[in-house]
């Protein structure tokens, strides 16, 4: 028997080309007659397109053709469309230029002449909410419900705000659980705190470069993307095409974040200059562009209340959170910060407002973890804060209020299939040596100050109902295919080792299929929100069972026996009575082919997904097909854990934090592959550290444009801002929920990693939350040189 | 949205024209886009256009001797992806800020994106490409990152890699320390930093042993 897959260090099947740059990525790719597009951005913040004078463009050597709004697809307002004569904000993509080359297109989107017209616009949140204050969109500056409204908060809001403090008119969204207000009566301390998160771009390494060309009708697409399955239906749904008309290459992706679930907005830029010139498009960003169109987490501006009992436990929370939306809206990260503090401090009572304000800053969407890191960055300070005035340890504040496997929290009362984060609490407590390391919180050394800190974060970890497929061809191999995309997480293999582990193969018998969409991919979840570990070791145990039933069956009709007396393991179905009677997989997959029907994919499951049915039916005849859908019940949402703790050395003359040492221990059920998983635990983490500390982005309030344009100025991590000392472990329990008990892991690391820091910078500074992010080195030395603070409690993009 | 008024057709002439005009344009966008490139023109299946000044240089690179026409302005990254094919040189900034183009010259760690290729005639060149032996043997750093299980999304591996190589063949008795220095100058977005400087560490090892 074959030892079980999950749970070893098995490199991943793609490795070997990305180490010797065979590895394609979407600007890898080259096809005969390619040309190369370039865009024209947007100079203002928000404007309209009067005239456009391409003449001079057009009529240059090497140009071959323009696209502008009006030739794209029309996206209903809210909606972001991939050209507009609207921009809604600095580097918003007007038009695009087709040449022989990149200079050539560079040189044609110089030579376009465009009369603007400058219309108002507005930066931040709150300033769109003053009585007179401008509103980023024409049609308003929120959505109430699903409708596009304006909300403006009165000169009274604004002048009931005590100094300093942030104003709390209408909002456009509101939870009650309990009574807040009698919480608060019943506690014995109460926080009130102004706080600011800041915005900040995904940043992955590879921008999301397309090329797309057009044959036969069918639109040929190579892309950058977090999914393969789903971002077709994307492409398909924009371009109102039948989805099996579209055939998308993404084998690799040089990281999303969230940034590229699916994508889709810009990769139609090409895809309909390519048909409306008849020529290959390549479409290469660069990370100028990246800033621009590449996506970024929403920043906060927030008043925050929490009262505490004596004993520590939380009797009330009330948040008022401004989301910085953009101008598209795209997330409602300011709410599930209000959910994600439920389920992470279950306090007794709780209310929970917010404005998802729309504004002339780059788009906003998902960034891992969102709304949940910058909330659990913002709150674990604030819990500090309260242990310290209640005489209480502060990770012991931490435990008195997390949540118990029965929770019921948020505004419906969710519940989970599982949570054992008091486990991880007290396993991270062990391997960091707390009490050792709090009994240093504050020591000096020379001009260094040693702040401890910790952060419990949660975050959504799986979903079900996905597709499975493999086939078992007549070299008895097992061949594995996957609709997820491939952003670096190892899930295209690690989630297949469900099947292989149920047909009992060695790794080395499996190939995985994965990546193009003409090689026959079943339906499968988007690889964001941590999804595909829950979701598609179910599908693939789903499908790997489905293959030994038919396994099972072939043997019993040619060896005699009821199919339950058959098993498989080693590539081999055999009875169990006397394991000499058997049949290899290929001498199986032989007989599938023989048979057809159910054996050979030509009739499947009615339940399956139409895209998974198309797939199975192209695959029909090449072996052992198996389809299935994930049926497994499941009550409840999915949520992982990470807790974070750190060491921090904050130097005092510079404002210079190091980070002395990070330990992060995770609840995410059965390990898949532990080496990929300390990987994801410990980079979430430092992308976390990377907001606590670093990350930001600056604007010109006069005229609306960024100065962080670039990753120097963006300051992402780099090898030296993260400590050379680490360690990770999980609890390892599965979920029992799941028949391999795998959970998500990418989304809740980053919320530990931004909290410990912050939660130790404030340990540092003998206990000030300076409530705002990213702690700079001038944020810090302004505190601890007495001088006022570098920023306004509620300046964001500063 | 449809009320816009737009101008122009295009044109597909393809002959040379007015050199000077060429001259001025591609000098006013190199002053502002400074990370742009023209292709070759078997590539692209079109005669070059203005301002495309390209000369024959012979480049060495990894141990060949390559010949291709350059522009004056063209960057050693654009060369090797674009008109050599080797696309494992990956460009993550276009300017030095990520080293996702780092190769080696003459040995050193360089950003490919930074450096005209006219000035590095007569030195050696080495991408990520050169690496494997042709017998597919890895490269110790290369069999060293596929033991410890690499990178995430490896976009930054190829630049990564060649700093490793430089690093072994400078110092191969690294501190952990040491080694986050001399790697110090690539980003990871996915910031799996500890795995990278684990590989590093067995890349000395592996290194040593061969030595």
């Amino acid at each position: 028997m074959a030892e079980k897959l999950v749970g070893q260090d098995i490199a991943p099947p793609d490795l070997r080309a990305k180490i010797t740059g065979r590895a394609k990525y979407a600007e890898d790719f080259r096809v005969d007659g390619m040309l190369f597009a370039k865009l024209l951005l947007s100079p203002m913040p928000h404007c309209r397109v009067r005239r456009i004078d391409a003449s001079a463009a057009l009529a240059m050597d090497g140009v071959f053709g323009i696209l502008t709004a009006d030739d794209v697809p029309a996206v209903d307002a809210p909606g972001e469309a991939c050209l507009t004569n609207e921009p809604h904000y600095e580097g918003e993509p007007i038009l695009a230029v087709a040449a022989v080359d990149e200079t050539t297109a560079a040189d044609a989107i110089e030579a376009i002449k465009i009369d603007f017209e400058p219309l108002p616009f507005v930066l931040n949140p709150l300033d769109s909410l003053r009585p007179n204050g401008p509103n980023a969109r024409l049609d308003g500056n929120t959505r109430v419900g699903r409708e596009i409204a304006t909300i403006k908060w009165t000169e009274e809001d604004f002048a009931n705000a005590p100094e300093g403090t942030m104003p709390m008119g209408e909002a456009g969204a509101e939870w009650n659980v309990g009574d807040v207000e009698a919480g608060f009566a019943a506690a014995d301390l109460i926080i009130d705190e102004t706080m600011t998160h800041q915005s900040l771009t995904h940043h992955p390494l590879e921008p999301r470069s397309t090329m797309a060309y057009w044959q036969n009708g069918k639109l040929f697409m190579h892309t950058s993307t977090q999914s393969l399955a789903r971002t077709r239906a994307a492409v398909a749904g924009r371009l109102s095409m039948d989805i099996e008309d579209v055939v998308l290459v993404g084998e690799f992706c040089g990281g999303g974040f969230g940034s590229k679930i699916s994508g889709s907005t810009h990769m139609i830029i090409p895809a309909v200059l390519s048909q409306k010139i008849n020529r290959p498009v390549m479409m290469r960003i660069n990370r100028y562009e990246e800033t621009y169109i590449g996506r970024a987490r929403p920043g906060f501006q927030a008043q925050i209340k929490i009262g505490f009992r004596a004993d520590g436990r939380i009797t009330a929370m009330d948040m008022y959170i401004l989301n910085d939306g953009g101008p598209y809206g795209g997330s409602g990260d300011n709410m599930s910060a209000g959910s994600t503090a439920s389920l992470t401090y279950t306090p007794l009572n709780q209310r929970h407002r917010g404005v998802g304000v729309y504004t002339n800053t780059p788009p906003k969407a998902a960034q891992r973890g969102p709304g949940g890191a910058q909330i659990i960055g913002m709150l674990e300070p604030l819990m500090d804060k309260a242990a310290r005035e209640l005489g209480i340890d502060r990770l012991e504040i931490r435990r008195i209020n997390a949540p118990d496997p029965d929770v019921a929290y948020g505004p419906r009362g969710s519940t989970l299939t599982s949570v054992f984060v008091k486990e991880a609490i007290d396993k991270g407590a062990e391997m960091f040596g707390w009490d050792d390391r709090i009994a240093r919180s504050g020591e000096r050394n020379g001009s260094k100050v040693t702040g401890i800190g910790m952060g419990v974060s949660p975050y959504t970890a799986g979903s079900s109902g996905f597709d499975g497929l493999l086939v078992i061809r007549a070299d008895g191999r097992v061949y594995i295919h996957q609709g997820i995309g491939n952003l670096g997480t190892h899930s295209i293999a690690d989630t297949a080792r469900a099947a292989a582990d149920v047909l009992g193969v060695v790794w080395e018998d499996v190939e995985v299929v994965w990546g193009d969409s003409s090689k026959h991919v079943p339906w499968s979840s988007v690889q964001a929100g941590s999804q595909t570990t829950f979701a598609h070791t179910r599908a693939n145990h789903a499908v790997g069972t489905a293959a030994k039933r038919l396994l099972q069956e072939i043997a019993a009709r040619d060896l005699g026996g009821s199919p339950g007396d058959y098993d498989t393991a080693d590539g081999r179905v055999f009875r169990r009575s006397s394991p000499s009677t058997g049949m290899s997989f290929a001498r199986a997959a032989t007989r599938a082919m023989e048979l057809g029907g159910r054996y050979s994919g030509e009739e499947v499951d009615d339940d399956l997904n139409d895209m998974t049915k198309a797939a199975a039916a192209g695959l029909a005849g090449q072996g052992l097909v198996a389809a299935a859908k994930d049926n497994y019940p499941r009550e409840g949402g999915v949520q992982s854990w990470v807790v974070g703790f750190a060491e921090v050395e904050l130097d005092v003359e510079t404002g210079v934090v190091d980070v002395v040492h990070y330990t992060a221990v995770s609840d995410c059920g059965t390990i898949l592959h532990p080496r990929s998983l300390g990987g994801q635990i410990f980079g979430g983490s430092i992308q976390g550290m990377g907001i606590a500390r670093s990350q930001k982005w600056v604007f010109d309030p006069v005229w609306g444009v960024s100065f962080a344009k670039r990753l120097y100025t963006a300051r992402p991590p780099g090898m030296l801002d993260v400590p050379i000392d680490m360690q990770w472990a999980a609890v390892e329990i599965p979920d029992p929920q799941s028949p391999v008990g795998a959970k998500g892991i990418g989304e809740p690391c980053v919320g530990a990693g931004s909290a410990a820091l912050t939660s130790a910078i404030a340990d540092a500074l003998g206990g000030k939350c300076l409530c705002r992010t990213p702690l700079t080195a001038d944020v810090l030395l302004a505190e601890i040189e007495g001088r006022p603070p570098a920023y306004g409690p509620l300046d964001l993009h500063v | 949205m449809s009320d816009v008024e737009i101008i122009g057709t295009p044109e597909r002439r393809v002959t040379r024209r007015t050199f000077i005009m060429g001259v001025i344009a591609t000098g006013a966008t190199t002053s502002s886009v400074g990370y742009l490139f023209r292709g070759s023109k078997p590539l692209l299946g079109a005669t070059a256009v203005q301002g495309s000044v390209e000369r024959l240089v012979t480049l060495s690179v990894n141990g060949q001797q390559r010949r291709v026409d350059v522009l004056k302005q063209e960057t050693l990254a654009m060369t090797l992806r674009y008109k050599l094919g080797l696309t494992g040189t990956k460009l993550g900034c276009d300017r030095a800020e990520c080293g996702a183009c780092t190769v080696l010259i003459d040995g050193v760690p360089s950003y490919a994106c930074s450096v005209l290729t006219q000035t590095v005639r007569g030195q050696e060149i080495t991408t990520i490409e050169g690496l494997e032996s042709a017998d597919g043997t890895l490269h110790p750093v290369q069999q060293a990152v596929m033991d410890e299980g690499g990178f995430q999304c490896a976009f930054c591996a190829p630049g990564f890699i060649m700093s490793m190589v430089a690093m072994v063949e400078a110092n191969p008795t690294p501190t952990k320390e040491e080694a986050a220095h001399a790697l110090s100058g690539n980003l990871c977005r996915c910031a799996d930093y500890n795995k990278i400087l684990t590989s590093a560490m067995r890349a000395a090892e592996y290194s040593r042993q061969q030595a």
